[in-house]
């Protein structure tokens, strides 16, 4: 089959590979429709992901025909339409249990590193490195899903897969990222980055009832989205101090929670904080580049809650811990738990609440993925999401 | 040297030998008493008893023996106090020789014979040490770990899964397979580099229903080991914490090599991955695979992992 696979630092290619065969009892193969490039792909495009290899193939957004399911498999058939969740979880582990699918006990079979690293290890994710377990990713013609007794959702026929694929990572990632911020009426909730999760996340604390969302970019074209599908206020970080809009916006409170949307790979309006932490990261005496996630907590109200759902892979500096504890903010955090999200929010979408596809700006045939990836991380073309047909 | 080795092991307790030293400290408590009580006949039995110096060397031998007497008899240090031993041999040799060297008729065959048995109990006391010596280094290799896990099944559960004996090898990575004989013995095979095998019988010495499991290897084998796992309810309706703790002795030389290439640079690591997919099998039914791990959980393999894509079907 044809799979779209890491052949090193801003370099993909799409490659010959043998088919997915049944690995365990409790695999599924799919032929897969569609599937997205994320923005956490472009982290493993820029190599700031460790423990890839040449040849890896990627993808952790996708959708598509169950084809064959092993012994174990019951709740799917050949012929079934499902969505894939991006964590791989076991969903009998205690953390599965409690709903934490996404530090699932289970599915990474390469834990050992990823403990040394992160201390324990987090659950196993499609196309995300070996220390995220080495699965092959939903970049390809078929994928071998594991658990698919516990990840997969069957999605109704009147769902298109622009739709649907958004439930594989981007819309309940979003979600969580709202969710965690425990929303009450009358509140003001800012979102630093206006890609897709930031963008979802904006759209979903107005769904959980936020008085204003304020969502922060520096791309016009992305914050025309935020005003016009989500209804959001928007501040462009080039052109306006942050801090100084926010507590103008606010009277002064700061917002009650803040979502960090960016992650590892942040820009920064000031020349010198960028090239400061770029210079690290690039030396890598600091992996991250944590611009959004330092304002956000500087940002937010006393007491408030500052939600991460950026990812991050490894350690950052200038953490201010001062203002995190004197002020009594609350951190809440992780890799989305998709598979406590995919049901209800499915329902959102057939209920009319939501469209979560407004942000698809580009759709091309997986072949392509090479040219998406391109245009993705240059943000030409005003990119926003890359879909991949197959 | 902890208490639970002398109950797992008890083969290393066979080499360590405590009998012989303790002979040799009876022997210099009684000639040193002798030496202390009566150095003229000593000295007549030796040949010595014409020489103004052996009034004050004998009894000074005498003292020294008695504080060998007690070294060895204190059952402290014995690989230090077997060669203190020897030492003297070689200090009473040289002065033997030396009266020898002017003494003529029933004195030099007396000096003769003293210095036979002096030889004698020389040759004992090497022995000894070179053998204390071996076993001491023999519990130096041995490999201890105590790991732990927990898992999200009843104690029962995980007991019963766990003392048949014949389920280890689905988790236990080394492990070619196990076979139950009857309910206490078994046989093990590991699997080593380049088709080496070692293979022994073992035997469950202590089993508690739902809550514990010891076994050893029969005395004979020459890979010494023995483990014991612990099924504890973990804190807050967890399930269980499954608390392992192994032993094992390699032997020195080749197959000691094999051994240690069998457990890889880091044994600890080595069980605790056995552990984890002990928790997987009982969580989810079998080891978790992936494209770049393709038989499951093992550092030894993260180091070479295939790319994250479907095995070709030449490796299926």
């Amino acid at each position: 089959m044809k799979a779209n696979a890491w052949m090193g630092t801003d370099s993909v290619k799409v490659i010959d590979v043998p088919d997915p065969t049944i690995m365990n009892a409790r695999d599924a193969i799919v032929r897969i429709s569609t599937t997205a490039i994320c923005g956490s792909d472009l982290h493993l495009y820029h190599g700031y992901i460790p423990a890839m290899r040449k040849g890896d193939i990627l993808g952790h957004e996708f959708m598509g025909e169950v084809v064959e399911v092993g012994p174990q498999v019951r709740n799917l058939k050949p012929g079934d339409r499902v969505v894939v969740p991006f964590p791989i979880a076991c969903g009998h582990c205690s953390s599965c249990q409690r709903g934490l699918y996404s530090v699932c006990e289970n599915s990474n079979p390469n834990a050992g590193i990823a403990e040394k690293i992160m201390g324990h290890s987090p659950a196993g994710i499609f196309g995300y490195s070996h220390l995220l377990g080495g699965y092959a990713g939903g970049q390809a013609e078929y994928a071998r899903v594991p658990f698919a007794d516990v990840g997969p959702l069957k999605v109704p026929d009147d769902i298109p897969d622009d739709q649907a694929v958004m439930l594989a990572d981007v819309f309940p990632t979003g979600y969580m990222g709202a969710e965690m911020c425990d929303i009450k009426p009358g509140q003001v909730i800012a979102v630093w980055g206006a890609g897709p999760v930031g963008l979802l996340a904006a759209a979903s604390a107005q769904i959980l009832g936020a008085e204003r969302v304020i969502v922060i970019d520096r791309f016009p074209y992305r914050l025309r989205l935020a005003e016009e599908h989500v209804g959001a206020e928007t501040i462009n970080y080039e052109h306006a101090d942050v801090l100084d809009t926010l507590n103008e916006m606010t009277a002064g409170r700061g917002p009650d929670a803040c979502i960090d949307a960016v992650g590892l790979e942040g820009h920064h309006g000031n020349a010198a904080m960028y090239a400061y932490d770029r210079a690290k990261q690039a030396t890598r005496t600091e992996t991250e580049r944590p611009f959004a996630l330092r304002e956000a907590i500087l940002a937010c109200r006393s007491g408030g809650v500052v939600s991460v759902v950026g990812a991050y892979g490894g350690f950052v500096d200038k953490f201010p811990m001062g203002a995190f504890m004197n002020r009594s903010l609350i951190m809440r955090t992780g890799q989305c738990h998709v598979q406590r999200y995919t049901r209800p929010l499915l329902e959102r979408i057939q209920r009319g609440e939501i469209d979560p596809s407004f942000i698809v700006s580009h759709r091309m045939p997986l072949r392509d993925a090479p040219k998406g990836y391109k245009i993705f991380q240059k943000k030409q073309d005003d990119c926003t999401k890359v879909l991949l047909t197959v | 040297m902890d208490r639970v080795d002398n109950v797992l092991l008890p083969e290393l307790d066979g080499p360590v030998p405590t009998a012989l030293p303790r002979t040799l400290g009876l022997l210099s408590l009684a000639l040193g008493v002798g030496a202390l009580v009566a150095p003229g006949p000593l000295a007549r039995l030796a040949g010595v008893d014409d020489s103004p110096a052996a009034g004050a060397a004998i009894p000074a031998v005498g003292a020294r023996e008695l504080v060998h007497a007690v070294g060895l008899l204190s059952g402290r240090r014995p690989a230090a106090w077997t060669w203190t031993m020897v030492a003297g041999d070689a200090l009473d040799l040289t002065l033997l020789g030396r009266a020898m060297a002017d003494r003529r008729g029933e004195r030099r065959r007396r000096l003769t014979l003293a210095t036979a048995a002096v030889a004698g109990i020389a040759a004992l006391d090497v022995a000894a040490a070179i053998a204390v010596g071996r076993a001491r280094r023999a519990r130096a290799r041995v490999i201890r770990m105590e790991i732990a896990v927990t898992v999200n099944r009843s104690p029962t559960e995980a007991y019963r899964f766990w003392r048949n004996m014949e389920n280890l090898p689905r988790f236990m990575a080394h492990l070619e397979s196990v076979h139950a004989d009857d309910l206490r013995r078994s046989h093990w095979t590991a699997r080593g580099p380049a088709g080496h095998r070692v293979e022994w019988d073992a035997e469950i010495i202590d089993d508690q229903p739902n809550k514990s499991i010891t076994w050893r290897s029969l005395p004979g084998t020459r890979v010494p080991n023995a483990g014991r796992v612990a099924f504890v309810p973990a804190p807050g309706d967890r399930g269980t914490e499954v608390r392992v703790q192994l032993r094992y002795a390699p032997p020195a030389g080749a197959l000691g090599r094999v051994v240690a290439k069998l457990f890889g640079e880091e044994p600890e690591q080595q069980v605790r991955d056995d552990l984890r997919r002990f928790k997987q099998v009982l969580e989810t039914g079998e080891v978790v695979r992936s494209e770049g791990s393709p038989n499951g959980i093992s550092v030894r393999q993260q180091a070479m992992q295939r790319p994250a894509q479907p095995l070709p079907a030449s490796r299926r």
